[in-house]
């Protein structure tokens, strides 16, 4: 115990006294939140729209008002005719265009119906379908205003959607999980692999080898201090998406303190897998960045989710121990369920974790 | 005496290289034990063998009167180890590496301080500082430190004063000497030839195979032939002209004079004029001692026509 206690001491001097090491444990984690909350944003927010009016009424007016001034949208310009629709999607500042038929106005009094053309630049299909969708709501809403005013005795059924847990489908909620999840996996990933190769490299392992101590006694003393220091980062990382984003845990913060440190102990010991696998730090950095770090952003379900893949990626993506992490921490997080609805998950990364470590230890080369 | 180490037809390949075939050799207690051979003639695989990070091929290898390769569980607890290259922390300070080493060892720095004492007190006064900051003496004596901390029976040491001082290189060596009061074996391997006078016993090494086993000074008088030492102002035009010469049977420079041997073991007048004949004058030939280099060329010689 005395040999395994010196040993973490060791640890913990080594990650203090290296300035990278404290930027990638600490920096990184708050700058990636950061910029993925800020940067990666899938709300609307003054997307730039031209509008051609060819009826120019009192109701194309109120309507073009209303989407104006709704937050979501901007006027960027005023299109005479139909062929200034290419040129002016083309150049790319411009994201939609919005036709108001002839008459539109007088169409609409007297038939009780007009119509709208929304143009969406479809080379961003993302943005196309969130101002298509955006616009549909303001006329939408428009339409019961009209209908609420005008005549008393129409009454128009619209369908009301509402977004369970997200009401205002909020981008934050999607990536705060999704963040801390490829975040952890690769820093407690990377760092174990990196320390352990870094032994190697430098010679000092070939002594630790010539010594008493045990493989268990060395991973363990490697895992333990990258195991604290990752759960205060967990910490951390929830107060800056509460302070920042206003993002609350719904569920019981225990059972999420619980979960993040499986999921923790799960990277780590992956980590250490990786590291009986290379011999230099640079191989270590190179699978951990891109053979996790890839796989955790197209297959985690993190942005593309897994029901929409064809079939036999996700056959791969359920061997990406993230995506059940993903769901875990989206469950209690925004959902506010309780451990029975994650039992599942979390029997599969306990799994997970007890086969890295196994494989690791079996792995672990008692000489050189 | 107690045997330490055991060796019977050690062979070790590393895929087409072969870095040991069949060595043979044993150490007793107490003796320092050197391998002395250019690099690449096998040495560090075979301390690693001896420090039970590799295994061998073929052969026996008994260390400490256990197997090194079953019995390697128990061995690490009793031996200490210097790798050649310096494999300390070197963000760690020079405390802090002993105080880990000693934890790790299951022992503390106060409970062998004895021991390493005579070393460690040179660079106590350097105690908190970074190991990757100290000069490669100094650097040398905090590993040795760090080996001896759990006071061991057998001390390996690969190639420790490779690349230190001259005035370090001669204090290592009277530190080791030291070692012997408290019987601790030492096996140490060196490219340095004059070192190995220092040794208790030495082995030749070259190309993975012993050529020679005994005491230093025996080696030296396994040398078969008369030995001169010829000096000349002009030493390189000097060698050409003494290789050239019918009656020179091997030629190597050694430190400002050239080690010859002749047919016959003597030389006469025509020497000199041959010499003279291609310009070299004011030479001064003697008959000398040969060190324990003159008898390790000579046994490479023979291994390479043999």
């Amino acid at each position: 115990m005395k040999r395994f206690l010196g040993f973490v001491k060791k640890e913990f001097l080594h990650i203090f006294r290296d300035v990278r090491t404290l930027i990638i444990l600490f920096g990184i984690p708050v700058i990636q939140i950061l910029l993925f909350g800020f940067v990666v944003s899938t709300d609307l927010k003054n997307a730039q729209i031209g509008f051609l009016d060819l009826s120019k009424d009192e109701m194309t007016q109120k309507i073009s008002d209303k989407i104006c001034s709704s937050g979501f949208f901007m006027r960027s310009e005023t299109l005479l005719s139909y062929n200034d629709i290419d040129k002016v999607l083309r150049k790319s500042k411009t994201k939609a265009v919005i036709i108001f038929e002839k008459d539109f106005g007088r169409k609409l009094i007297s038939e009780g119906k007009a119509a709208i053309s929304i143009i969406t630049d479809g080379s961003e299909p993302n943005m196309a379908t969130l101002i298509t969708n955006y616009v549909t709501a303001i006329v939408t809403d428009f339409n019961r205003e009209l209908a609420g005013t005008q005549a008393a005795g129409t009454l128009l059924v619209q369908p009301e959607v509402r977004m369970f847990y997200n009401p205002s489908l909020k981008g934050h909620y999607m990536f705060v999980p999704g963040v801390i999840t490829l975040i952890m996996i690769l820093i407690c990933a990377l760092m174990t692999s990196v320390t352990i190769t870094r032994e190697k490299e430098f010679g000092t392992m070939e002594v630790l080898l010539v010594s008493p101590l045990k493989p268990v006694q060395i991973i363990l003393g490697k895992v333990m201090p990258y195991f604290l220091l990752s759960f205060i980062n967990i910490i951390m990382i929830l107060l800056l998406s509460w302070l920042v984003f206003g993002l609350p845990v719904k569920g019981s913060l225990v059972l999420l303190l619980a979960e993040s440190m499986l999921y923790i102990l799960m990277s780590l010991s992956l980590g250490i897998l990786i590291s009986t696998k290379s011999k230099t730090m640079q191989q270590a950095i190179f699978i951990s960045f891109v053979g996790l770090m890839l796989p955790t952003i197209l297959l985690s379900g993190f942005i593309f989710p897994i029901e929409n893949m064809p079939s036999g990626y996700g056959e791969v993506a359920a061997l990406m121990p993230p995506q059940y992490f993903i769901t875990i921490i989206k469950n209690i997080m925004i959902k506010g369920t309780g451990f029975m609805y994650v039992w599942k998950e979390t029997l599969i990364l306990i799994a997970f974790t007890v086969a890295f470590i196994g494989l690791s230890i079996r792995n672990f080369k008692i000489r050189l | 005496m107690q045997k330490i180490i055991e060796a019977s037809g050690i062979s070790k390949k590393f895929g087409d290289t072969q870095a040991l075939k069949d060595i043979s050799f044993e150490v007793s207690e107490g003796e320092i034990f050197g391998f002395i051979g250019p690099d690449g003639a096998g040495k560090t695989t075979l301390f690693r063998l001896i420090a039970t990070l590799l295994i061998p091929d073929e052969g026996k290898l008994e260390v400490l009167g256990l197997d090194s390769v079953s019995g390697f569980r128990e061995l690490r607890k009793n031996i200490g180890y210097m790798p050649g290259r310096f494999s300390l922390y070197q963000d760690l300070s020079v405390e802090e590496n002993l105080n880990f080493y000693a934890t790790v060892f299951g022992t503390t720095v106060k409970e062998n301080y004895d021991l390493i004492s005579d070393i460690y007190s040179h660079i106590e006064p350097f105690r908190k500082r970074l190991a990757g900051k100290l000069s490669g003496g100094m650097k040398q004596k905090l590993a040795l430190s760090c080996a001896l901390i759990h006071k061991p029976d057998l001390l390996i040491l690969d190639e420790p004063t490779t690349g230190v001082d001259a005035v370090s290189r001669a204090e290592f060596w009277g530190m080791l000497r030291k070692l012997r009061q408290h019987n601790i074996t030492i096996i140490v391997s060196t490219p340095y030839m004059d070192e190995a006078m220092k040794c208790d016993r030495v082995a030749l090494i070259q190309e993975g195979s012993i050529l020679s086993i005994n005491q230093p000074e025996k080696i030296r008088e396994g040398f078969s032939r008369k030995l001169f030492s010829v000096k000349a102002p002009e030493k390189y035009k000097l060698i050409i002209a003494l290789r050239s010469y019918p009656g020179t049977i091997t030629t190597y420079p050694f430190g400002d004079s050239v080690h010859v041997t002749f047919r016959g073991d003597e030389f006469n007048n025509s020497l000199y004029e041959y010499l003279n004949g291609m310009g070299i004058s004011n030479v001064e030939i003697n008959e000398t001692r040969a060190g324990i280099e003159d008898r390790f060329l000579e046994l490479m010689e023979k291994g390479t026509k043999a």
